[in-house]
């Protein structure tokens, strides 16, 4: 087993902490996500750790349950980016040919439009539901993916190792699965970290202009949105989603860097 | 010695590794190499990769490239210390009284600039010359050099001369300056045979005329002995023999050194051909998807079963456009391959599942053709699965087998490329392709990216499974000396068509057609004075011409 | 200027024309194709289904989806950008001032960050590795790390309200002089400065690294050049082109930056307008402003391929 460095650690324990939070959010939140404490906006105390929110609700359970939301969503068009990106972008670097012009002219046309842009204009006209609002994620963000997975697998095609899988006769199953995509694995996965912040960032922002994850349930997009007004009468409370962001952010950076750089090597030394 | 112009004395340089997901590690990659090169002289130095011999050179620029720096010892030039210099001292010194040709000269020249201003640049730059006399220098350079247009060549940009032509640019931009050394990287290891040749005797004819010292570092013995005054063979970091050219070249004490003159010896006397052909190429023409004009034209030729057909040519000779045709990469335009008798699909994708194991493939670059992410078990035991349905205990047998056969065993069934050296990888290639029992094998430059006596290993190794499997091998190459090593026919090509096919022995024989005159005797022979006989000969000929 | 480069760039405005005609198809079947019903959505649940009606006849609903985009292409191409389903008043005219009010912003922004990006990129490549460079690369990878709403939050708790050195809200007014103007939008351009700086300036450097790690910099260095000269003279005319393109792909992190610190700042701009629109899921400002911010987009981008392509020494010199 070789040693983790000590910023991966720091890393994985922190996106490990952030993600048990979510999942156990009912169980460790303070009070209930929508139950009104105390004043407006009380300074932090004993009670509420970091005091209460624009209307008097516990901020630290607020943030508990909006990490829940923001995390959830950011995961499942995470998922759903991936999962379409990279199938479809594989598919397109091995099949070439006309199938690989339409997706990749498709995907230009698609990314010739700043994404925030493009889901305020889709948004416009659906209705703003989680499932929807995953879904633009999702699909929005896959064709980033879509580019960087054909990418790296018309790279790995032109080796000579495919090469020589094609000569023997081999399936297309066999080429993508077993010569492409373990190959193609560790800048896909260092990839998917940037994704899921990217996918945390996006969320906040969308939230924050309303056109999110909707009241009353909370994120924490939502919870800087709820608490703006307070930052001119100098009341801090919308800063610590920043702090939130922030962490979880580098955090997953920091993990992505890691697997980026140990699986990069090829199994040169096994260990 | 206090003439010398360059004094090394036990040089160490250190290197930093980086091993994948370990720390850091500082290893020393020179341990203590000492020489002298007098004023005029040019010191050859020789070793395989990894012998230091590049990093040897870059000292005496007191440059280290990367993570390599000079630890210990002492590099005096005209009788001072230049690795006390500091780094003012040190800009002062290169491109002025040190300079250096790299092997690449393509990469090197500064695709936006044009050629003159980067030919001059140092010599100005250091105030060694106006403007305009290093000019006129940098244009009599060219002309010395054999450039053609010399008064205009250098107002071109890079990508608008050859590469044998840019190589000979980049010896006057190392020469513009005057320095006193020049240090030769690997000037002619990128170019074709027959374009190595004329460079080889431009830069010799401008060390000559300059009267200028040099540093020639190459891994060709034959080509470092037709410009070295002395020659210093490196191995691993070390000096294994250090002496004058004929010393070294006819009468070497070391037994490295022996191998290396030796290299290239193996004798194979060309076996009678058998009347019956496994493989009949008839007409083939073709080209690829969007030219107007064919890579290959009417090309005939036959490989009779457990015989070498070696397919010789430089760059663009559509050498390597062949082997994609009878692997059905690219179906051919006009003509038609007959296996066994019968004519194969010209598309890989439709071929028979039998007719793609009976031709099999060995490829150059053996780091790329294997899947960095199997082990070699995988490797090898993919095809044994996939063409004879082998599992389990048996597919493991005959894996071993395998390996044994290409003297590695079974203590590398778990191993994965990247713990391969290249020898070893490409053995483990030979091995891929054996495993599916092969009437064909197609080798593809399957030696060049390898050193000269590993290159060897594999040469014996190939020749002695031909002896056991009776396969037949199409050899691509470049390189006739490979060909003289192993082929039973040989098929010179030449701009996509092939200008002399027959028995190696009548192949390699006058009279000779222009080409393969020209191809032949271009190729370095481990002789000194073998160039200058090679240019006059030339010359006399054009003058009868 | 030769043909083969003047083809070049020409193929190049003809391919964004093109896009940006293909963009108005994905934008308009984005809004009318999509199963959201337009009318229902304005009207909310509560409506009767004459209101419904009334509505669909009046938004052209009824005609097919072809004819109502060539009608809207029609009176874009007039510079007829349609009018608001909320308060009826035409697009064209509601845009003008935020429009420029927008670019006022943006240009600003950009004006400090771009010199400033390649500077810092610059300096940080010089002193790779040692505590200059770290330092860079810790605040742009924090900067990063966070949206650029809450750096807003950020600056405008710390600078704005406790420090009191710049107004917290940015309003422009008619009176308003032009250094009147910047003191107000210095918070909001601030927040723009730093998202856009950390992202340039990350990728600048890494433009410049790949360009310093290529053989013809090792000859320039052998030849006994300063580092300056190495990278003013060797260095710089080859990146020239990798570096442009940085630049135009983070100004365009600049069109998306704006519309989030419009927000924050209540900035009467492009952005602000937009997102309150689509809250009002007002479809035609929507389309329209997605429109102008997509053909921004599109400009930059063509802006950086014909850099590269004047830039290229093999199409201005040709064999």
């Amino acid at each position: 087993m070789r040693r983790i460095p000590i910023p991966a650690i720091f890393g994985l324990v922190m996106t490990a902490l952030f993600f048990s939070m979510a999942i156990l959010a009912p169980l460790i939140a303070p009070y209930g996500v929508g139950e009104i404490v105390g004043d407006v906006w009380e300074t932090p105390s004993r009670a509420h750790p970091l005091g209460t929110d624009n209307i008097g609700r516990d901020l630290l359970t607020r943030m508990i349950y909006g990490g829940q939301t923001t995390i959830l969503v950011a995961t499942l068009a995470t998922a759903i980016s991936f999962v379409t990106g990279a199938c479809l972008g594989l598919f397109a670097a091995v099949i070439g040919g006309w199938v690989d012009q339409v997706l990749s002219r498709g995907v230009d046309l698609v990314m010739s439009i700043p994404t925030l842009i493009f889901a305020l204009v889709v948004l416009s006209v659906m209705p703003v539901t989680l499932p929807v609002l995953i879904l633009v994620m999702g699909l929005l963000d896959a064709t980033r993916v879509y580019r960087l997975s054909r990418a790296v697998a018309v790279d790995i095609r032109v080796m000579d190792f495919v090469e020589a899988a094609v000569l023997r006769g081999e399936g297309r199953g066999w080429i993508i699965f077993r010569e492409i995509l373990p190959n193609a694995l560790s800048p896909l996965v260092a990839e998917m970290g940037l994704r899921f912040i990217f996918m945390v960032l996006f969320v906040s922002t969308l939230s924050f202009l309303g056109l999110g994850v909707q009241p009353p349930a909370a994120d924490w997009g939502g919870i800087v949105k709820e608490n703006k007004d307070g930052i001119v009468y100098g009341i801090g409370a919308a800063l610590w989603p920043a702090a939130a962001i922030a962490v979880l952010a580098i955090s997953v950076n920091l993990v992505a860097d890691w697997i980026l750089g140990r699986t990069t090597s090829l199994r040169g030394g096994r260990g | 010695m206090t003439d010398a112009l360059l004094r090394v004395r036990d040089l160490r340089i250190g290197a930093t590794i980086y091993p994948p997901g370990a720390k850091a590690q500082d290893i020393e990659i020179v341990h203590g190499v000492s020489f002298d090169l007098e004023k005029g002289k040019v010191l050859g130095l020789i070793g395989e990769s990894g012998a230091g011999k590049s990093t040897i050179g870059l000292a005496a620029l007191a440059y280290g490239r990367g993570s390599v720096r000079i630890t210990d010892g002492e590099v005096c030039l005209n009788g001072r210390d230049i690795l006390t210099l500091g780094s003012r001292g040190h800009r002062a010194l290169r491109g002025a009284e040190v300079s250096y040709v790299s092997q690449s000269a393509a990469a090197s020249f500064n695709p936006a600039k044009p050629i003159l201003a980067q030919v001059i640049e140092a010599a100005v730059r250091h105030g060694r010359m106006s403007r305009r006399t290093a000019e006129a220098r940098a244009i009599d350079l060219f002309r010395q050099l054999g450039l053609p247009e010399p008064d205009r060549i250098g107002d071109r940009y890079p990508h608008q001369v050859s590469g044998g032509q840019l190589q000979r640019c980049m010896t006057a931009l190392a020469l513009c300056p005057e320095p006193d050394l020049v240090v030769f990287d690997e000037p002619t290891t990128a170019l074709d045979v027959t374009t190595q040749i004329d460079v080889l005797k431009a830069i010799k004819d401008a060390i000559a005329a300059t009267g200028v010292a040099a540093l020639y570092i190459t891994h060709d013995l034959a080509v470092v002995a037709q410009v070295a005054d002395e020659i210093m063979v490196l191995r691993g970091g070390q000096t294994v023999e250090h002496g004058a050219t004929e010393q070294i070249i006819n009468s070497p004490r070391e037994d490295y050194t022996r191998a290396l003159v030796s290299v290239r010896s193996i004798q194979h006397p060309a076996q009678p051909e058998p009347p019956a052909k496994v493989v009949e190429i008839e007409g083939i023409c073709a080209r690829y998807k969007g030219l107007h004009f064919d890579i290959l034209s009417d090309i005939n030729l036959a490989l009779s079963p457990g015989r070498t057909l070696a397919v010789v040519g430089e760059s663009g000779s559509g050498k390597s456009t062949l082997a994609r045709v009878m692997t059905g990469l690219l179906p051919p335009r006009e003509g038609r391959i007959l296996f066994e008798g019968r004519a194969l699909v010209p598309e890989q994708r439709a071929r028979p599942r039998e007719d793609l194991r009976e031709i099999q493939m060995i490829y150059q670059m053996a780091d790329v053709a294997m899947n960095p992410r199997q082990s070699v078990e995988t490797i090898i035991g993919r095809p044994l699965e996939f063409y004879f349905n082998l599992r389990g205990a048996e597919k493991r047998r005959r894996t071993v087998e395998l390996l044994d056969a290409i003297d590695l065993g079974a203590a590398y069934l778990d191993r994965y490329p990247a713990e391969l050296s290249g020898g070893q990888k490409q053995r483990v290639c030979i091995a891929r392709a054996l495993a599916a029992r092969p009437k064909v094998i197609i080798c593809d430059e399957v030696t060049s990216a390898l050193d000269p006596l590993v290159a060897d290993g594999i040469l014996k190794l190939l020749l002695d499974l031909q002896r056991v499997e009776g396969v037949a091998y199409m050899f691509i190459t470049h390189d006739l000396a490979t060909v003289r090593a192993i082929a039973d026919t040989i098929a010179v090509m030449h701009r996509g068509r092939v200008v002399r096919y027959g028995p190696k022995s009548r192949v390699l024989s006058p009279p000779f057609d222009d080409y393969t005159d020209l191809l032949l005797g271009s190729v370095p022979e481990m002789r000194i004075g073998w160039l200058e006989e090679v240019i006059a000969q030339r010359k006399m000929e054009s003058a009868g011409n | 200027m030769n043909g083969l480069v003047l083809r070049f760039v020409a193929q190049r405005v003809a391919l964004s024309l093109l896009l940006l005609l293909l963009v108005s198809v994905l934008i308009f079947a984005g809004t009318q194709i999509l199963p959201g019903d337009v009318a229902a959505s304005i009207l909310g649940q509560s409506a009767t289904p004459e209101a419904l009606a009334n509505l669909r006849e009046e938004l052209g609903l009824n005609q097919p989806a072809w004819w109502r985009y060539l009608a809207w292409l029609g009176g874009l191409l007039q510079g007829d950008l349609g009018t608001s389903l909320t308060n009826g008043r035409d697009i064209g005219e509601a845009i003008g001032q935020r429009f420029s009010n927008t670019l006022f912003l943006a240009a600003t922004a950009a004006i400090i960050a771009v010199p400033l990006a390649i500077f810092l990129g610059l300096v940080s490549v010089l002193y790779r590795e040692r505590w200059p460079d770290k330092v860079i690369s810790g605040i742009s990878l924090a900067s990063v790390s966070v949206p650029e709403f809450l750096i807003g939050y950020i600056l405008m708790f710390w600078i704005g309200v406790q420090l009191g050195w710049a107004p917290s809200v940015a309003i422009l007014n008619e009176g308003m002089g032009f250094w009147q103007k910047l003191h107000a939008i210095s918070l909001p351009v601030a927040v723009l400065t730093l998202v856009v700086l950390a992202h340039m300036m990350r990728m600048t450097r890494a433009a410049l690294l790949n360009v310093l790690q290529s053989p013809y910099i090792e000859t320039a260095e052998l030849k006994g050049l300063s580092q300056m000269s190495v990278i003013w003279r060797h260095a710089m005319p080859n990146a020239i082109s990798p570096v442009v393109n940085v630049v135009m792909l983070n100004l365009a992190y600049l069109v998306v930056g704006v519309v989030v610190v419009e927000v924050v700042f209540v900035y009467p701009g492009m952005g602000q307008f937009l997102v309150d629109h689509v809250s009002k899921r007002d479809v035609p400002v929507v389309q329209a402003c997605g429109l102008i911010f997509a053909a921004v987009y599109i400009g930059l981008n063509m802006v950086a391929d014909i850099v590269s392509i004047l830039a290229n020494p093999r199409l201005r010199h040709p064999k």
